[in-house]
């Protein structure tokens, strides 16, 4: 579903991806972890072209995100994105960040994209709220709401970008609830966080990025958390940080 | 001095001399911020488009306006412009109305330039994410800005744009140049009409400080509810 093939980046002199490769198959669900700055959020930014690569390849369900020739919008509404900071539409009630882009982006009418945005937003749990404006919901509930204005546009991939780690804790569990109900009916996911326990229950690969852009990891779940000591040493140092002990 | 005497400030020599001036007074400063706004849009957009020759033409536009004294502007599109432009309009409008014509385009173009940076700096001090939400969510670059982007950044300059405006309606009393009929016009006719200069002044700061002063008030209290809703 997703191909990442020798992709490098820089910003003018420094390098923020090195030589990154990596496969996501349907279905699959990637954690992606890692020290800050390590270049997490340019790396999963970069599969919808956010983020453009100056080397390598990208391939998306066949279409090449690299290609300068590719259209772009085209793709980017198929592949769910949601953010760190929410970035639901601070100008637009609920419904309207749900259906904005159905709309204008996919065509649909506008009481067909209403139907499909609100029976996303009941699924995230917050029907309740469609009149509201997003400055009126809680970290939570607006991020709970991005994930709902994601999936109605039906997309065929989910990229999360550390989407708990603005929220107060006791929010994170409503978000996470959402992302492992997503999981467990089989969306593919790729999802940068430090939620370790997230990762240990419905990861199926863990990739862990360090400093410079390098993925020092890509191995399965069980592996990675089940075989500290064959992890590499930059590795254990990271989870010796973010694990509790 | 003789003591001040405003007793001919009576309805009817007020409905005479000063309406019709005030209207047109009013009438400029609207359409000349709503024409302002919408060709400084279309300036901040080229100076924000990434391409090259737009964005020099963008800034050389803005610098070049902002460095001449309005007078100037109106006083040359005044001289310069050729009588054949007025037959443009439908009828007689054009000849009977060529002060007020002309008034009205180079207010446009001159208020152009200082809205234009007003968007600008609106545009710019958006959150880059929003941009991010929305391209991810498949927009182009016209429909984010037209959904995203632009919504935002004129809500959020709402107060700067008043603000622009209230320099804009002081700013109209530059047509004595070239002869429209405006407030301060009507003024100053009334005044020499009952030999009273000395009392039309005063009214007329009087009135163009009231609605100046309202307009700022509108502006304090916009300030106040964008701070909460953000
Ligand atoms: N627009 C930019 N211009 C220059 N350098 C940038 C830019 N964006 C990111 N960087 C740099 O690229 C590197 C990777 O950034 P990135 O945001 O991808 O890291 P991250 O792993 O997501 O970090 P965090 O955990 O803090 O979110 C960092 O060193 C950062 O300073
Ligand atoms: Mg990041």
């Amino acid at each position: 579903m997703i191909e990442m093939k020798n992709v490098s980046k820089w910003y003018g002199a420094t390098q923020v991806l090195n030589d990154c490769s990596l496969n996501i198959d349907k279905g699959e669900v990637v954690v992606v972890c890692g020290p800050s700055g390590s270049g997490k959020s340019t790396l999963i930014k970069t599969i919808n072209a956010l983020e453009p690569v100056q080397k390598g390849e990208i391939w998306v369900d066949g279409v090449a995100v690299h290609d300068r020739a590719t259209n772009l919008p085209k793709l980017r509404s198929r592949v769910g994105m949601v953010f760190q900071h929410f970035e639901l539409f601070p100008h637009l009630t609920v419904t309207d960040n749900l259906t904005i882009a159905q709309m204008k982006v996919l065509g649909r009418g506008q009481d067909e994209a209403k139907q499909r945005g609100l029976k996303m937003l009941e699924r995230v749990g917050l029907t309740a709220h469609k009149d509201k404006f997003p400055g009126q919901l809680s970290g939570g509930q607006q991020q709970r709401v991005a994930i709902a204005r994601a999936l109605s546009m039906d997309p065929i991939v989910m990229l999360f970008d550390e989407p708990t780690s603005a929220l107060d804790p006791e929010m994170v569990g409503e978000v996470l609830d959402v992302m492992v109900g997503l999981a467990a009916e089989g969306m593919t996911m790729m999802v940068v966080t430090h939620e370790m326990g997230f990762a240990r229950k419905v990861s199926n690969r863990v990739i862990f990025m360090d400093v410079g852009g390098h993925i020092l990891e890509d191995t399965s779940k069980d592996e990675f958390f089940g075989n500290i000591e064959a992890r590499q040493p930059r590795t254990r140092e990271f989870l010796n940080k973010i694990l509790p002990h | 001095m003789p003591a001040l005497d405003f007793s001919f400030y009576t309805w009817a020599n007020i409905s005479t001399y000063l309406l019709s001036g005030l209207y047109f007074s009013v009438s400029l400063t609207i359409a000349a911020t709503i024409g302002g706004i919408a060709l400084g849009t279309v300036i901040a957009l080229m100076r924000l488009s990434g391409i090259k020759p737009l964005e020099y033409a963008a800034l050389w536009y803005v610098n070049l306006l902002r460095s001449i004294p309005l007078v100037m502007v109106i006083l040359w599109f005044f001289l310069l412009m050729p009588s054949a432009f007025y037959n443009l309009f439908p009828g007689d409008i054009g000849q009977k109305y060529r002060a007020e014509i002309c008034a009205l385009i180079t207010f446009i173009i001159f208020e152009a330039a200082f809205f234009s940076e007003i968007v600008r700096a609106g545009i710019q001090s958006l959150p880059r994410g929003q941009t991010f939400a929305g391209q991810a969510l498949g927009m182009t670059y016209a429909q984010n800005m037209r959904y995203i982007v632009l919504p935002q950044a004129m809500r959020n300059m709402l107060p700067v744009f008043l603000t622009q405006t209230i320099v804009l309606f002081q700013d109209t009393s530059l047509v004595y140049a070239i002869g429209a009929y405006d407030i301060l016009k009507g003024f100053e006719i009334m005044g020499n009409t009952f030999g009273r200069r000395v009392e039309t002044y005063i009214m007329a700061a009087v009135v163009y400080f009231i609605i100046s002063f309202a307009l700022s008030m509108l502006v304090k209290r916009l300030n106040e509810k964008i701070r909460i809703l953000r």
